[in-house]
């Protein structure tokens, strides 16, 4: 029989090899779900992981899922970290679309001097919108102890619900066919993208020097640290006085600003307009990527442009294979789960286990010493 | 009058499922596991039974297959958060997310499918009574069933030695270990019965008050049976009335809508949702009141040994 056994130091190996272990689990449980629906699974594992690489215009697409993903997920992983548990991303990011759309329709004949840069205010009210609604949650909790899991989530349907009504109603398109839509965004609020004809835009820059600063951020300032020693040991925070009220508000602000500024990014960027499909499922595909990267700015760099993969492979296995791209969700819940459960490895080991009680032999203590002088 | 009867009767259909969901995760909860894959766990139990019923004509098997669905990934989910001491809120994340692409994933060819007819129900005699009869005794069999359910909770959580056994494992698994009890195995069993109460709430979510099956058609039903225990603090006649408090404010906006109350419909459908936040403020702002009741081990692994 087998039995988990605590080690003695979290294993640094495992934590590395946990998110492949799991990546290979949920492969080889969609090759038996591809066999099962009666379809090759050489062709569908291909359309996870070969299609979306195979040529420039695949991953200029891969990079228009990953960057809010990756967006996203830096900022829960600040959360996380501090065991602050915002799980209504997915909400803030809304806001931020809304922030950064209501910026890019006020523009006109007015803001022309401004340019391309006119896409700074529409990020930066993107950000803004998305720290406000995640201030709610930071507010409610730190005033009232009310639970951030619980108010962050139900903000998410407010949010959609507002979203519904502003495409419906004041923001409405009037020339829209009664759609509900908004206006086209005019070009110059268009975030500029990297090369022509494809869909990449500088959200991928704007992704990776957020990478960069997350990492600085969380490994070399003083708050980054304080931070993490209040998520891993509370009371050792409290006694280096350091703030767990400052801690809540500076992990939502963080994390709803990035969610945000992601929001904004799509608004301005791949849509062009707001419409009740805004909500694309991110801001919760990003809690996944934000575990699957180890909480690690680097790592989410791997864990986002993965789950952007499983976006797009599912797109594919609709259109390719006519299987349901709900796989999609499967496959990303499933990846979480194997993870988890892998990462058990990290704190304990495997030891086969004798129900017989035998001595330990001693020659076993000499062979460890002789180890251990070796 | 009428109306008003219909309300009253629309309230309590309503509140069923949410009572019958919050019970279960009572059951859990005082066992000090906190189940998040709720809302997960309950799509997948909506389709499960909206299937059975399409191809058996049966909403009891319907029911069944909702409640066997719950328990089953309940179960899955007490396995890692039990023996390999995964984190809670995490995996109760990765189950919400897993069943809500896997229930669609499965539901596909349901979308359209359509249900029986289904018999209306009436208590002799007293369904026949003026006002009371169509608001309190026509309702489906389940909205007793829920209530029937609250009691047999309260008076084994309070009156029977295993309930004792249970809160115990809940409050001090450490004294429970060592009394030796098989903590673990507790919480394994209760974590499975609330995931089939979840199932059931699910199943009758899409077999009898929708009666459809549509992606997410949960809408946070699930989050907000959570909500209701922590509402309740951890009390299940709390639990029934907080239920039939939310299935109230569910119908509320229905019956603005149908009363030409002027209000965008959005802002009506956030009722639910704002209320959840407002009635979390309001008992979470009262801390005696909340530590005197939550299960001292909520969330907290133990492993036996360490």
């Amino acid at each position: 029989m087998l039995k988990l056994e605590a080690r003695p130091q979290p294993s640094r190996l495992m934590s590395f090899a946990s998110p492949l272990l799991a990546l290979a689990i949920t492969v080889v449980i969609g090759v038996g779900l591809f066999v099962l629906l009666g379809k090759d699974p050489v062709r569908g594992l291909q359309m996870f992981f070969v299609e979306p690489v195979k040529n420039l215009y695949g991953v200029a697409e891969l990079s228009v899922k990953a960057t809010p993903l990756i967006l996203i997920a830096l900022g829960l992983s600040v959360c996380y970290r501090s065991n602050v548990w915002n799980i209504g991303a997915e909400g803030q990011y809304i806001f931020g679309a809304l922030g950064g759309g209501w910026v890019a329709m006020q523009a006109g004949a007015s803001t022309e001097w401004m340019g391309h840069f006119y896409v700074v205010p529409i990020l930066a009210a993107g950000v803004l919108a998305g720290m406000f609604w995640a201030a709610i949650v930071a507010l409610l909790r730190d005033r009232f102890s009310a639970n951030e899991i619980l108010v962050s989530l139900m903000l998410v349907y407010v949010a959609d619900l507002l979203l519904g009504w502003l495409v419906n109603g004041p923001w409405q398109d009037p020339e829209g066919h009664n759609f509900p839509q908004t206006i086209t965004f005019l070009a110059q609020t268009k975030v500029p993208r990297l090369v022509q004809g494809l869909r990449a835009n500088i959200g991928v820059v704007v992704a990776l020097a957020a990478v960069a600063g997350f990492w600085v951020f969380l490994f070399r300032t003083y708050r980054g640290f304080a931070l993490q020693v209040g998520g891993l040991a509370p009371a050792a925070a409290k006694y280096a006085g350091f703030s767990s009220r400052g801690a809540l508000w500076l992990a939502l602000l963080i994390s709803g600003g990035m969610a945000g500024l992601a929001g904004a990014l799509e608004a301005a960027g791949p849509l062009g307009q707001l419409t009740p499909y805004v909500p694309a499922g991110y801001g919760f595909a990003a809690i996944i990527v934000a575990y699957v990267g180890r909480l690690h700015p680097v790592g989410i760099i791997f864990s986002g442009i993965l789950m952007s993969m499983f976006y797009i492979g599912g797109e594919l296995a609709q259109s390719r294979l006519g299987l349901p791209k709900a796989l999609t969700g499967v496959f990303q819940g499933l990846l979480l789960f194997s993870l988890l459960a892998c990462d058990t490895l990290i704190f304990y080991r495997l030891r086969s286990h004798h129900p017989a009680p035998h001595p330990t032999p001693a020659p076993r203590t000499n062979a460890a010493a002789v180890t251990k002088g070796a | 009058m009428d109306g008003l009867a219909l309300l009253l009767a629309a309230t309590l259909n309503a509140g069923t499922a949410l009572a019958i969901a919050g019970i279960g995760l009572l059951i859990n909860e005082r066992a000090g596991v906190i189940n998040l894959g709720a809302e997960g766990l309950m799509l997948v139990a909506a389709i499960a039974g909206f299937a059975t019923t399409v191809h058996t004509g049966s909403s009891w098997l319907g029911f069944g297959a909702g409640m066997l669905s719950g328990a089953v990934l309940a179960s899955l989910f007490g396995l890692l958060v039990i023996w390999l001491n995964t984190n809670q809120v995490a995996t109760g994340l990765a189950l919400s997310l897993f069943g809500g692409g896997f229930s669609a994933f499965l539901g596909i060819s349901y979308v359209q499918e359509k249900l029986g007819e289904q018999p209306q129900f009436s208590i002799p005699v007293l369904g026949d009574l003026p006002f009371v009869g169509p608001a309190l005794f026509r309702q489906h069999p389940m909205v007793y069933i829920a209530i029937v359910l609250t009691v047999l909770l309260a008076w084994f959580l309070y009156r029977t030695r295993a309930g004792l056994v249970l809160r115990a494992v809940g409050e001090s698994p450490e004294s429970a270990h060592a009394l030796g009890y098989p903590v673990r195995r507790i919480r394994l069993a209760a974590v499975a019965v609330g995931g089939a109460m979840c199932g059931l709430a699910g199943a009758y979510i899409s077999v009898i008050y929708t009666p459809l099956w549509v992606e997410g058609m949960i809408a946070g039903k699930g989050w907000i049976a959570l909500a209701l225990t922590t509402f309740a603090t951890w009390r299940p006649a709390r639990v029934l009335l907080g239920a039939y408090l939310f299935g109230g404010v569910t119908m509320l906006q229905f019956y603005l809508q149908g009363n030409g109350v002027h209000i965008p419909v959005q802002f009506l459908g956030m009722l639910p949702y704002l209320s959840t936040v407002v009635v979390l403020v309001l008992i979470s702002s009262n801390a005696n009141w909340v530590r005197a009741n939550m299960p001292a081990s909520l969330g907290k692994p133990f492993f036996p040994g360490s």
